[in-house]
């Protein structure tokens, strides 16, 4: 089996551009990769490409060949669609088929277009991510859905609001730095309890933005990154994915998520690590309560004990495992269909050393990305480990 | 809205909600789901017989919705729930009560009404 390498991550500003096609974002991301891989266009061999909402956000929908077009690359193109695990699984398909020899080089990552919607009608798309018949028509949102979460980890656990606040405020923090974040600003545990209501138990500052913005990744096999000398020290080891019964009611525990436990499991397996390896991570927290069933799910955490994580400073960036020090989806930001892409360049630039947090997690040598869709009923996790 | 294609097996499911007789599927082994549905999730049987809803369920966990989406624009604020009717959830609106005094644990009874932003049918829980 082949070991596959990043060799290089690009990313586009993560905010509101309404203006801007979803092919010029995701062109401006490709770019970026190239240049930081050094490798050729002409060597790819696919293009593994996540989005959600472009049917109702460009009206257009069949859009791999399109941005391989924008990405300047001729080659097959396949768009995957997993939510806001699109990207991510896009990344493991490509991990997936290097791994099996049928390509050296797959360029992987996804964009995702939002502002040019209405609030309401970006509201409306992201809602069918959840099971149509019996949650949809119920009038579930999307942060409705984390709501009833939310609710049910308070009843079955315990925990409250200002928990959930730390941890917002721990992501601001983060973001503040990072050039590609949507939010570089602090704020404080009182807005975010202050902020109006969404869905109680969530607030406006429980949730993450509505982003435009594009990821993309030069994935490479070991053996191709040898040949043609291109420096990339950062692996990715582990691969795994879950998913779950789409409604929230079908689910045995409301405040669980066993599809990234099953996602976590099977990475870690692959890359022969346990949780407590774990230097550092880039976790799914579209809102604060997210986090907790993220930390939780990958075996940071016992269900029920980590909704206090951020308050106690056990995940900030000055602790001995730093979560989401990108920012999250909180602070930097959310492009559904680019996030999971954008959180293995994120790792990549904390692990290679150039992220501007990378100070934080100078020895790091293990890092994991946990890539969520709709209610966690998809999940993506990955492993990336840097030649020390 | 009434000239809307049908989704066979849900409409049903509803048609029988609103006539006071509810039911859900209901495998050989005990488990419960709801229609359109051809196996049971949990032991891949076929044999699935309607079954009477019980008349009360108790509210597992709920939210009131400030900021919906447009289909619903018009009902906010109002609290959603997942609802436990022996071995089945279903998930709906909550009328009949402030929402901001829904809780865990209430019982409810179920029925089927209309939005009040369009003619649209939804599952409505109502104080038992």
């Amino acid at each position: 089996m082949k070991t596959v390498r990043v060799a290089g991550v690009g990313l586009t500003h993560f905010g509101s551009a309404p203006d801007r096609t979803g092919r010029d974002l995701f062109a401006e991301a490709a770019q970026r990769a190239f240049d930081d891989a050094g490798v050729a266009r002409s060597d790819v061999d696919e293009l593994n490409y996540g989005n959600f909402m472009g049917a109702d956000a460009e009206r257009q929908s069949h859009q791999a060949p399109i941005m391989a077009d924008a990405a300047g690359i001729h080659c097959p193109a396949t768009r995957y669609e997993l939510a806001c695990a699109s990207a991510g699984v896009a990344v493991r398909a490509a991990v997936r088929t290097i791994r099996s020899g049928a390509a050296d080089v797959i360029l992987a990552g996804g964009m995702e277009r939002m502002t040019n919607l209405s609030t309401p009608a970006a509201t409306d798309a992201l809602s069918i991510a959840a099971d149509s018949l019996f949650e949809v028509r119920a009038g579930i949102t999307f942060p409705g859905a984390y709501a009833l979460m939310a609710q049910a980890y308070f009843d079955s656990f315990g925990g409250d609001r200002e928990d959930l606040a730390h941890i917002a405020v721990k992501n601001h923090k983060n973001a503040v730095p990072n050039e590609y974040a949507q939010y570089q600003r602090e704020i404080t545990v009182g807005q975010v309890l202050d902020a109006p209501q969404v869905a109680s138990p969530l607030g406006l500052f429980d949730a993450c933005p509505i982003t435009d913005g594009a990821s993309a990744i030069v994935l490479v096999s070991d053996s191709y990154a040898a040949e043609n000398d291109i420096d990339a020290p950062v692996t990715i080891s582990g691969t795994g994915q879950g998913s779950d019964r789409a409604a929230l009611s079908e689910r045995e525990h409301m405040a669980q998520t066993p599809a990234a436990t099953a996602a976590a499991e099977m990475a870690y397996a692959e890359a022969g690590v346990t949780p407590d390896d774990v230097d550092v991570a880039e976790v799914h927290d579209c809102f604060t309560i997210a986090e907790v069933l993220a930390l939780e799910s990958i075996g940071f955490y016992e269900p029920g004990a980590g909704i206090g994580a951020a308050a106690r400073g056990e995940t900030t960036a000055d602790s001995d495992r730093p979560i989401n020090l990108s920012g999250g989806l909180k602070a930097k930001g959310h492009p559904v269909g680019a996030t999971g892409g954008s959180q293995i360049a994120e790792m990549t630039r904390l692990l290679r050393g150039d992220h501007p947090n990378s100070n934080h997690v100078s020895d790091a040598e293990i890092g994991l990305t946990h890539n969520a869709g709709g209610t966690v009923a998809s999940a993506v996790v990955h492993i990336l480990e840097v030649d020390k | 809205m009434s000239d809307r294609i049908k989704d066979t097996g849900y409409d049903e499911w509803l048609d029988a909600i609103e006539d006071g007789s509810g039911y859900y599927l209901q495998s050989p082994a005990g488990h419960g789901s709801l229609p359109p549905r051809r196996v049971c999730p949990y032991t891949g049987s076929t044999e699935l017989t309607e079954t009477p809803l019980p008349e009360t369920g108790t509210i597992e966990t709920y939210s009131v919705i400030y900021v919906a989406a447009p289909g619903f624009a018009d009902d906010t604020p109002y609290a959603t729930a997942v609802v436990t009717f022996g071995p089945v959830r279903l998930t709906g609106i909550v009328r009949g009560v402030d929402p901001e005094h829904v809780e865990t644990g209430q019982t409810v009874t179920v029925g089927v009404e209309h939005r009040k932003t369009s003619d649209d049918r939804v599952v409505v829980f109502r104080p038992a």
